[in-house]
């Protein structure tokens, strides 16, 4: 028995800040004061809060220790570990609070999560499979084998509401049943989709970090509730931490018989295999994401026929996605009443979110559906930094589009996202100020769509490169009326010919920003101005006489010789030489550079 | 077809060995091809033309294929990495904070575009998707030593650490 135990964070963010040296020294501190024996040490998946990250947490005080570093190691064990004296300057403070909250559970960040999907992450270790199964780990797959039969297991996965949580939103339990005919007498998969390439998610990849067996215990119920017995999980190959971690999960369920033949001693056999991607963003795409694992090139393929009938080596198969599988054992355990229960009338249970760009508390985050925006960003995620303000929030990814502030009080759920002209998606939700420029993102979205389009359909391969080249033509300020009014054709032409969800919903960044922020794109055509300050091709750099202060520090930093200007006189900067590189606003120390 | 890389193929018995040995246990799972691939990419660093034969000659599957699923993937090289690999996410956390200037700054100090590499086969640039830590956004990697909250000023530095 241990007397304390000290949860380090090992997710992908933490990790990057250095929990792998942290772990290391705080094993080589325990040693060196003989608690080794007392304390143990033990790596979680990612808690969420990655602003704030490394986050240590140490029980049983549930003191939250955030932005540790290798050096604060030795003085947490002498002073809490040994003498029992919290470090004070180390422990996490919630901005807005003035009094120190020791608990993360108290914090605003926590308090508005409802964790389900995440409810593991963090707490366990995730290389243990006893750790899972004590915290009622496999407890579903065994009452689903021993007590259920495989109807009424779809039954409730269809009664709880549960929708798939990979973007569009598509009711799970009647996927399930789609593919559920013919029992015993044809080979059937269960697929996982854990391709997250949205840039800016990683709701998927913490789930695989921080519980890697829930996704395994889902497959096997699945597979149960279908009549497969062969699982693929088709994980990114960029997230190899996940991938280990699954390594190890399926390895250790194979040795417990938790995978394998005859599971429970039921006679129902089921086993998983991993596969890695290579970088291809469309193999998220269902279709593709089949063609994929069949070793081929990843392009999608028409529907129907459906993959329910014809899907993985041509065989019936069913794929859901990470999130959506971390539900499934809650939900056999805690009945499709408690699910139902949560979120709104059409959208049941919870969503994970990842909170990125411009906002306080960069993270993860899990919130019940119809939990507004408002809630999302200014209490849980702490606001806008730098007293900035907020401009949109993009969700979705590239097959999203930009909420304005307009829409701020929005209960968040499939629906109404769709309604506003953006979509759930697989749960990004990259916060923007007043300083990005909505054209140039709705033309970073494109830029990704062109680099990422397989090219097997026309209006994909070509339609999204003559819109790329449109809105670059119109942040160089060369862009006419008549180029939005075609950039907009287009888009709908693409929206309703393209083969594949990629293509469909490629245009949309497009189409939302063109619905909530015109204004810019015609600032842009008619004015030739970047109102955000971000094309470079229409800025133009000044000096403000009255803060300059002649250093020459500016002159002396431009490649382009640009700036002239005598020792303590006020310098000037000649636009037609000017290569707009912001070296001048970089090294001004007086803040006498403006762009505008 | 463009069937030789720039640089010259300089593989080993014992690479080629293990490939056709992992070749030889995993030919007849369903679907080996990208695996036995991506295997063979973790022996050679890349996949040129001598590489993407041996997987073609001893699971009888013809080049076409091999070399369509290998330019389909980003992941696979045809070329050869620098001796240290940057890579600078455009992720869309990464870009709303700057990691496009931190790019551009890179393309500039090293002299090369995206996907290139330097002449003296020092340093490779890609930019790359998500690596998943948005929490330090802007970040950028150096043979998987990730750098976040990196300003254009830092790259010198961290540059020169290589040096």
């Amino acid at each position: 028995m241990y007397r304390a135990h000290v949860l380090v964070c090992g997710g992908t963010g933490c990790n990057s800040g250095g929990s792998k040296e942290i772990i290391q020294k705080l094993k080589e501190e325990l040693k060196k004061n003989e608690l080794q024996n007392e304390v143990s040490v033990v790596e979680t998946g990612c808690h969420g809060l990655c602003a704030q990250g490394p986050i240590m947490v140490v029980y049983p005080d549930a003191v939250s220790y955030a932005r540790v570093t290798v050096n604060d190691i030795a003085e947490i064990v002498e002073e809490h570990l040994l003498k029992g004296r919290v470090v004070d300057r180390l422990v996490y403070v919630e901005q807005t609070l003035d009094s120190k909250v020791t608990s993360l559970n108290e914090t605003a960040f926590y308090k508005k999560q409802k964790r389900i999907a995440l409810r593991n992450c963090g707490i366990i270790d995730p290389e243990s499979i006893d750790e899972y199964i004590g915290t009622d780990g496999y407890e579903a797959l065994g009452r689903v084998l021993t007590e259920m039969t495989p109807d009424e297991v779809i039954q409730v996965i269809l009664d709880s509401g549960l929708r798939g949580r990979g973007g569009a939103g598509f009711p799970t339990g009647l996927k399930w049943k789609f593919a559920s005919g013919n029992r015993g007498n044809v080979q059937k998969y269960v697929c996982c989709n854990a391709d997250e390439g949205d840039p800016g998610a990683f709701m998927d990849r913490s789930v695989l970090e921080g519980d890697p067996h829930v996704v395994l215990e889902a497959m096997a119920i699945a597979g149960y509730a279908i009549g497969a017995n062969q699982g693929y999980i088709y994980v990114r190959a960029e997230y190899p931490i996940a991938v280990e971690r699954l390594r190890t999960a399926i390895a250790q369920a194979r040795e417990y018989g938790l995978l394998g033949k005859d599971i429970f001693g039921t006679g129902f056999d089921f086993d998983i295999d991993l596969r890695l991607g290579a970088g291809a963003f469309v193999c998220g795409e269902e279709t593709a994401l089949m063609t994929s694992i069949e070793g081929n090139r990843g392009e999608p393929r028409p529907r129907p026929p459906f993959p329910a009938v014809k899907g993985l080596f041509e065989s019936p198969t069913i794929l859901n996605n990470v999130e959506t599988y971390a539900n499934i054992p809650r939900i056999i355990l805690n009945g499709a009443e408690w699910f139902a229960s949560m979120g709104t009338e059409k959208s049941k249970g919870t969503k994970v979110f990842a909170l990125g760009g411009k906002i306080n508390n960069t993270g993860l985050v899990e919130i019940p559906m119809g939990t507004t925006l408002r809630t999302v960003i200014d209490e849980i995620g702490g606001g806008i930094p730098n007293g900035k303000k907020f401009k949109a929030a993009q969700t979705g990814g590239p097959s999203g589009g930009c909420i304005p502030a307009e829409h701020f009080d929005i209960p968040i759920d499939y629906d109404n996202l769709i309604a506003i002209g953006s979509m759930m998606g697989s749960g990004g939700l990259i916060v923007m100020d007043e300083d990005n420029c909505m054209v140039d993102i709705a033309k970073f979205f494109l830029e990704f769509t062109v680099d990422e389009s397989c090219g097997k359909c026309t209006p994909c391969r070509v339609g999204t490169k003559r819109m790329y080249e449109i809105l670059d033509k119109i942040t160089k300020g060369e862009g006419t009326m008549e180029d939005i009014d075609k950039l907009e054709e287009l888009a709908y032409y693409i929206k309703d010919n393209a083969l594949c969800g990629l293509g469909q919903t490629a245009p949309n960044p497009v189409l939302s920003t063109l619905r909530y922020f015109k204004d810019e794109y015609i600032a842009h055509v008619k004015e030739k101005r970047c109102p955000a300050g971000v094309c470079k091709e229409l800025l133009q750099f000044n000096i403000d006489p009255d803060k300059c202060k002649g250093c020459t520090k500016c002159a002396r930093n431009c490649p382009a010789n640009a700036i002239s200007g005598k020792v303590k006189e006020v310098h000037t900067i000649d636009h037609d030489k000017c290569i707009k590189c912001g070296a001048c606003l970089d090294n001004c120390s007086f803040d006498a550079i403006y762009k505008k | 077809m463009e069937t030789k890389t720039t640089v010259p193929f300089e593989g080993t018995k014992e690479q080629e060995m293990q490939l056709r040995q992992i070749i030889a246990e995993m030919k007849d799972e369903k679907g080996a091809l990208m695996p036995i691939m991506q295997k063979a990419q973790d022996i050679y660093g890349y996949l040129p033309y001598e590489v993407q034969k041996i997987i073609s000659d001893d699971m009888g599957v013809p080049m076409e294929k091999i070399y369509g699923v290998a330019t389909f993937y980003s992941m696979f090289n045809l070329e050869p990495k620098g001796k240290y690999q940057i890579s600078v996410c455009l992720g869309t956390a990464c870009y709303v904070k700057g990691s496009g200037l931190i790019l551009e700054k890179l393309k500039e100090k090293l002299g090369i575009d995206n996907g290139q590499c330097t002449p003296d086969g020092k340093f490779s640039l890609d930019a790359c998707r998500c690596v998943g830590a948005c929490g330090l956004a802007p970040v950028m990697m150096i043979n998987g030593e990730v750098y976040g909250k990196v300003n254009v000023n830092d790259i010198d530095m961290i540059l020169a650490k290589y040096e």
